[in-house]
């Protein structure tokens, strides 16, 4: 990657980033970029820093070590308010909408349209919901009635609509946290096809899951991280769902306990999956285009 | 979106927040105009409209507190306050009452302001923190009044300057068609025009249903949560100062010890009218039919010839059956939609 060619300037890069809270460090030398066009996908167990690494993405978290690149650019947000303004938005699963509110309303929620002026400025109903429905049929999402409150849509619109919401609004990198964790398989898939009709549309995705199955459905890159370091770090082509699953339910270590349960009388060892201990060592040099 | 696709005009009608209420009112109106030969004359009708002016003005702000995800318990003893506050500031310096009257519009402001503070810096639960002001500002009325008159009542304003020209504004008297109308009731009427068209046309209107709704979301997405939190409680104080007002040039002296038990009257008008107790939800016409309703059984039962005694026992059931509409309209209305 040369300084010339801008456009291959990842519009969020992590560098050796660490996040101590006093003594407890919560995250280590975390690498992650995220391109434009691209689903990079983190994953982890629970406790793993997933959490973590959103926050400081998402400037709620000021991150104690490494470097966090907006655009090129070294940055160090106060507040969420500086990567919001350029361009970088997090759907949450449980903040995403007011349920009782019509689509429409939730859609323009704290950016409302308006005419006329002075007293008489009211919401320019018409615009607001054409606009609503002409950004949410882009991102492929087509609703009979934007009147309906937000809570008679399914748990995968619901995501969708929040996530149609942040592009509309000039989002250029979507963070979404757990978008699939509360949602059955059929309304993951709806989920899973907003992500990847985001992806088409030249933004960079942030998917946070820890379900290695949906992330391998639409990643292009994969960060599983644990206890709050990379455990692994490949593009699609370096690494396979069966590799993914096994770093996900803790490599190395099922491989130790697998030894143990050997010993143990009355346990097949023989079908349990082989821990790929050479993709394990391969894999923690971080891999960047 | 296709013109098929928007719902039927019966369907959207029984979504709405304030259906019950309506089918609730026609049936009491049917009932009292069956048993009441008086209630059907023209004169009925205005005062049962005088009757529910005044607590509909205030239904209307508790409502829009309400959608917005908050109760005000102080709000009946509030306007017991501005009235005291108004006539004992004019009585004792020998002021225009117009004097009176802004004091306390000030006063009445400053305690929406304070709870509306109180709630958002403390996070306590608006019951509690307005259970206080209730409380607080109950003991205050008696308190002060009888510190400052020496007695439980304020002394009559009747013959201050400025006394007439404040009646015609709060308390006037207008002939329209054959019958006399108090002028609460355009009031009333007015301020639900008003309020109706901020809440559905404004963004400050859908700021209220976002803060009631889900805070955090609203929060999330930029809505000053704080800020219509608090302007919000204070408007209930301006609908308490002009409730206070109207009283005190309607009677010319003051109680200290009214308005208590009022602040549930205004809570179960909105509640008949189809706003969600726990926010988010609800319709300005739903309050003014709210508050219709109580007008209508509270004077009805005096034309019907019954004993008024049984008022507050139809009220309660009536809150009853109504939320229960309320609830079985919006199940149909919600279920339908799904198909």
């Amino acid at each position: 990657m040369t300084e010339q060619a801008a456009p291959l300037v990842p519009l969020v890069q992590l560098t050796g980033i660490g996040k101590s809270y006093g003594t407890i460090r919560a995250l280590h030398g975390v690498d992650l970029a995220v391109n434009a066009g691209e689903v990079s996908c983190v994953l982890g167990d629970n406790g793993a820093g997933k959490s973590t690494l959103i926050k400081i993405v998402t400037g709620l978290h000021r991150h104690t070590e490494g470097e966090f690149r907006i655009d090129g650019e070294p940055v160090r947000p106060s507040s969420p308010r500086e990567p919001l303004a350029r361009g970088i938005a997090a759907v949450y699963q449980d903040l995403a909408t007011v349920t009782l509110m019509p689509v429409w309303r939730n859609f323009w929620l704290g950016s409302e349209l308006t005419r006329g002026r002075g007293p008489f400025k009211r919401l320019d109903i018409d615009r607001m919901k054409r606009t609503a429905d002409e950004a949410l049929r882009a991102m492929g999402i087509a609703l009979d009635d934007l009147s309906q409150p937000v809570g008679s849509l399914s748990g995968g619109q619901r995501q969708s609509v929040a996530i149609a919401r942040a592009v509309h609004f000039g989002a250029r990198v979507l963070i979404l946290d757990e978008p699939t964790a509360a949602l059955g398989v059929k309304q993951s898939g709806v989920v899973l096809k907003y992500i990847a009709a985001a992806r088409e549309r030249g933004l960079g995705v942030v998917f946070i899951t820890h379900n290695p199955h949906h992330a391998y459905m639409v990643g292009d890159h994969f960060t599983v991280l644990r206890l709050g370091t990379v455990e692994l770090s490949a593009p699609r082509a370096e690494v396979t769902l069966e590799e993914l699953t096994l770093h996900m339910a803790g490599g190395a270590e099922l491989a130790a306990l697998k030894h143990e349960l050997a010993r143990v009388t009355g346990v097949d060892t023989g079908q349990l999956p082989e821990a790929n201990e050479g993709s394990t060592e391969g894999s923690t040099s971080t891999e960047r285009k | 979106m296709t013109a098929a696709a928007v719902p039927s005009l019966p369907r959207r009608a029984l979504s709405r927040p304030e259906m019950g209420a309506l089918i609730g009112a026609l049936a009491v109106y049917v009932l009292f105009w069956a048993v009441a030969p008086s209630f059907r004359q023209l004169d009925s009708l205005s005062t049962v409209l005088y009757q529910s002016s005044t607590l509909g003005i205030m239904g209307l702000a508790v409502a829009l507190l309400m959608i917005g995800g908050e109760f005000d318990l102080s709000a009946g003893v509030a306007v017991t306050s501005s009235a005291l506050t108004a006539s004992m500031v004019a009585f004792q310096f020998t002021l225009n009452v117009w004097s009176g009257v802004l004091v306390a519009l000030a006063l009445s402001l400053a305690i929406g302001a304070f709870n509306g503070f109180l709630l958002v810096r403390t996070k306590l639960p608006s019951f509690l923190v307005t259970l206080g002001t209730f409380l607080m500002l109950q003991g205050l009325n008696l308190a002060i009044t009888k510190a400052v008159t020496g007695n439980v009542a304020t002394d009559s304003i009747r013959d201050m300057d400025g006394f007439d020209q404040a009646r015609n504004v709060f308390s006037a008297t207008i002939g329209i068609g054959g019958t006399d109308i108090r002028v609460t009731v355009l009031w009333w009427l007015g301020f639900a025009a008003l309020a109706s068209w901020v809440l559905l046309r404004t963004p400050y209107g859908n700021w209220i249903f976002a803060v009631g709704g889900n805070q955090d979301s609203a929060r999330a997405v930029g809505v000053p949560v704080t800020f219509v939190k608090i302007s919000l409680f204070m408007l209930v104080g301006f609908a308490a100062w002009f409730v206070g007002m109207h009283q005190l040039f309607a009677f010319n002296t003051m109680q200290s010890g009214g308005g208590v038990g009022n602040e549930l009257l205004y809570i179960a008008a909105a509640v008949i009218g189809g706003c969600l107790l726990t926010g988010g939800y609800g319709s300005i016409a739903g309050p003014v039919i709210g508050a219709f309703l109580f007008g209508m059984v509270s004077q009805g039962i005096v034309y019907a010839d019954w004993d008024p005694d049984w008022f507050m026992f139809f009220l309660g059931a009536m809150l009853l059956l109504a939320t229960l509409l309320n609830l079985y309209v919006r199940k149909q209305a919600t279920r339908r939609r799904r198909t």
